[in-house]
């Protein structure tokens, strides 16, 4: 038994692992599966994944910090159907993108405040909200599906630069993406997060305004979710109530799958993005090789337990490992006491 | 000091010559003890002695890297705690872990419970064991109660009730009495005496050196790892103990420096928090360590909670440099140079999963940034500076203050607050179950704040160390401040007798 218990040897980060699997998948892919190489479909990956990134990122911090926002889904949806209304009532396009958003702020503030206020679990709340608000939409554009949005607009959000791999929509995206990490990873306020996430308590005695944090995250995270909604009706050219049904659960596989502990305090955002990714190329493939979508989403869910298992297992076998190094030490034999009935 | 020789009975567990390492750190060096039925041992030693270590090895937790484990004299194995207790060994730990909504009875019989016929649970084979155990005890506590609501004594004697239906022969107690009152630590006594007058052989670890001396036969000293000393505690002296324990005469456990106390820094005016504290006014000036004294739940916590900004107010006022304070805001308290080091340092001092860098670096995330973002370099260099300034012994910075000891762990939070260069500093059990080198530590530390200005105001729960430490006391009875004692009047009498509401001096 060599005495180094291993002091070089550190257990291997579970976003570097997500982000290694995301790699893999697509090597494979690439030479695999018929289709999936070439750049129109690369384009449609990333355009098709960009809602749940989009989402992500917000949804990254607020797990963080120990919360979760499962209605951000209906908030898309509210926001496209408040977009078709207007549309339909002839409002500017320029003027109804602005409305969406602010209707995104009040969501995620009614969120916030039942959350932060009354001291409601956020679970608890937002599958409330996530009914309440889909429902909204449903009152707001009934059944009609609006789809005769401005061309420019509707390119920008379909379309891609040129030739090549690359939507529109995700240059704007990536810039929002170094935003969040840098606020995440590189802010005190991104710090805090951490501290709220692993010990609220904690955090508050040592002067940090959780609550008021929490009150952001929230907000941002209805912002961002209603600017997916109006990138989602754009990109599919249809508002309808419906949109983005069940896309939170993809966003929540998806973060968890890239190492955000679902109890608070861990991960990094480069971790989030990969699950992302990784989620939308397993759609993907499954859609090149023609797999329902009802078994996506099967799939989706099963990687949503997944997620959850995959880094806690990995934990015990590190702390399993470590206890069979202590107890490998030579014993001095001798006799064992034989358990008692 | 010679080593344990053969007296009275043979001894039920014996450690001979136990050695364990963790990597390069050696907890344990050819350490030997003998249990006998019917004493009470006591393990004593700072913390990072290896208390800890030969309790785990006791229990089967560690196994050790050299040396024997001797049952009734012959060798034994345990290849984990089940060994352990199937042998008759049982722990007892600080805080218990009992399910709250089941009954005493169920809580001792838990997954073993008397059955009749059909695998019917005996409910009434439960309760009469479970009332036998109470008997053997000697306590009269109700079968039937729910564990919810129960002392934390009387979760601890439940706990030991439960380790007696195993037939535990040997009672490993871990600080058992570190979250007890004076009563109850009392009533658990009683339990431990009824146990070693009924053979048992129990281990005892305690940092109050009293409990040791009022109920150990022996005592045991660990330091570094080494096996020091064994011998009989009658004729021996407080101060003997803390020498073997420290390995040199502790210069002064309250190091208080007379200092001429300046203007005033923090000034509560009747503040009041409906049903907790009412209309509780005083003042601590710069150089002056206030007391604040009073027994559990006279809402003394519950004052610095307020005044930091935890709890809000219901009315009064609370001005630090004559600044008033806003009401619920510890981020305003902290800005007007507050700082509060808690009573809780796990649950509220510290971020136990956080690296120790990172913990004192939460306090400083509006000076450590440049240009809105993290200065990581700043960061490090703070964090490392305050925890070098106060001797926290740690392997790396970036390790979780999870590996620290419980000393170190309390030493982090104080670096963690003095990195704010507070004017005005609450402690709130500053020594609350640390060992006693690293308590003189933090008094000298506090002590030397004072001479430099700071006001400190000091709750706690260890009377000598209000008496030692202060230059006034303040005292609490049921929310209401009943006296202000001058140091030079501060006796155990005088402050006992406004705690417990009698006349106030």
């Amino acid at each position: 038994m060599p005495e180094s218990a291993s002091p070089a040897r550190r257990a291997v980060r579970w976003d570097t692992v997500v982000g290694a699997l995301l790699v893999v998948v697509l090597l494979l892919s690439f030479t695999t599966v018929d289709g999936f190489g070439n750049a129109l479909n690369l384009s449609f990956l990333i355009g098709n994944t960009l809602p749940i990134a989009l989402i992500a990122l917000p949804m990254t911090l607020l797990v963080v910090a120990g919360e979760i926002d499962l209605s951000v889904a209906s908030t898309a949806g509210l926001s496209g159907a408040v977009m078709g209304a207007l549309w339909n009532q002839g409002m500017a396009i320029e003027a109804i993108i602005p409305v969406c958003l602010l209707i995104g702020v009040v969501c995620g503030l009614v969120n916030g405040l039942l959350v932060t206020r009354l001291g409601l679990p956020s679970l608890a709340v937002t599958i409330g909200t996530l009914a309440a608000y889909r429902g909204i939409a449903q009152i707001v554009l009934g059944s009609d599906a609006v789809t005769d949005f401005p061309v420019p607009y509707l390119d920008f959000a379909a379309g891609r630069i040129g030739d090549t791999f690359v939507p529109y929509a995700f240059v704007p995206f990536l810039v929002l993406l170094a935003v969040a990490v840098v606020a995440l990873h590189a802010t005190p306020f991104g710090r805090s997060l951490f501290a709220v996430g692993a010990s609220e308590e904690a955090a508050r005695f040592a002067g940090i305004r959780v609550k008021r944090q929490k009150l952001i995250l929230f907000t941002l995270t209805g912002l961002m979710s209603a600017l997916t909604g109006v990138f989602w009706a754009l990109h599919y050219a249809s508002a309808r109530y419906d949109n983005a049904t069940g896309l939170e659960l993809s966003v929540v596989a998806a973060v968890l799958l890239g190492g955000i502990d679902f109890d608070g305090g861990k991960g990094t955002l480069g971790g989030a993005i990969a699950g992302v990714f990784l989620l939308g190329a397993l759609q993907n493939v499954m859609s090149l090789r023609d797999v329902s979508a009802q078994s996506q989403i099967v799939v989706t869910g099963v990687l949503l337990v997944l997620s959850v298992l995959g880094p806690r297992v990995a934990r015990q076998i590190a702390v399993a490992r470590a206890g069979r190094r202590a107890a490998a030490a030579p014993p001095p034999a001798s006799r064992t006491p034989s358990p008692t009935p | 000091m010679t080593h344990p020789s053969d007296t009275g009975p043979a001894p039920v567990l014996a450690l001979r010559d136990i050695s364990k390492s963790f990597g390069a750190v050696r907890a344990l060096r050819d350490v030997s003890l003998e249990l006998h039925p019917g004493e009470v041992h006591a393990l004593a030693g700072e913390n990072g002695a290896g208390k800890s270590t030969l309790i785990k090895t006791l229990a089967g937790v560690h196994r050790p890297d050299a040396g024997q484990v001797l049952l009734d004299g012959a060798p034994v194995v345990f290849h984990g705690p089940g060994d352990a207790r199937d042998a008759g060994i049982a722990v007892i730990y600080q805080e218990p872990t009992l399910f709250p909504d089941l009954s005493i009875a169920e809580n001792i019989f838990m997954g073993r419970r008397p059955r009749r016929s059909l695998g019917r649970i005996d409910h009434r084979a439960t309760r009469e064991a479970t009332a036998a155990l109470m008997k053997r005890l000697g306590v009269a506590l109700d079968p039937d109660r729910p564990a919810r609501g129960l002392s934390i004594a009387d979760q601890q004697i439940v706990e030991i009730a439960k380790a007696l239906s195993f037939d535990a022969r040997v009672l490993i107690m871990d600080e058992p009495t570190a979250a007890l009152t004076g009563s109850e630590v009392a009533r658990l006594f009683g339990v431990v005496r009824a146990l070693r007058d009924q053979g048992a052989a129990v281990l005892f670890i305690s940092h109050r050196l009293e409990e040791i001396f009022e109920i150990c036969g022996r005592v045991t000293t660990l330091r570094d790892g080494a096996w020091i000393s064994t011998e009989p505690v009658a004729g021996m002296t407080e101060d003997d103990l803390v020498r073997r324990m420290v390995g040199r005469d502790l210069d002064e456990l309250y190091p208080k420096q007379d200092v001429k106390p300046g203007g005033i820094a923090l000034s509560v005016r009747r503040l009041t928090r409906e049903g907790v504290f009412t209309d509780v006014s005083f003042d601590v000036r710069r150089g002056e360590i206030v007391g604040l004294a009073g027994l559990v739940g006279a809402g003394r916590t519950e004052v610095a909670r307020a005044v930091f900004g935890i709890d809000r107010w219901d009315a009064g006022e609370v001005e630090v440099d004559g600044r008033k304070l806003t009401n619920g805001a510890p981020s305003t308290a902290m800005a007007a140079g507050l700082a509060l080091v808690p009573e809780d340092r796990r649950a509220q001092g510290l971020v136990m999963d956080m690296s120790i860098e990172r913990n004192i670096g939460l306090t400083g995330l509006r000076t450590t940034r440049r240009a809105g973002l993290m200065d990581r370099r700043a960061e490090r260099s703070r964090s490392l500076d305050w925890a070098v300034k106060l001797h926290v012994k740690y392997v790396r910075i970036a390790d979780t203050v999870s590996t620290l000891s419980g000393g170190n762990q309390q030493k982090v939070v104080l670096a963690k607050w003095l990195a704010t260069g507070p004017e005005v500093l609450i402690v709130d059990e500053p020594t609350r179950g640390i060992d006693v080198g690293t308590k003189a530590e933090v008094h000298r530390l506090l002590s030397r704040l004072a001479a430099d200005g700071v006001a400190v105001l000091m709750i706690s729960s260890d009377l000598p160390e209000i008496l030692g430490m202060a230059d006034r006391v303040l005292v609490m009875h049921e929310g209401r401040l009943t006296a202000e004692i001058p140091r030079s009047d501060a006796t155990e009498e005088t402050v006992m007798a406004a705690a417990t509401g009698r006349t106030a001096a």
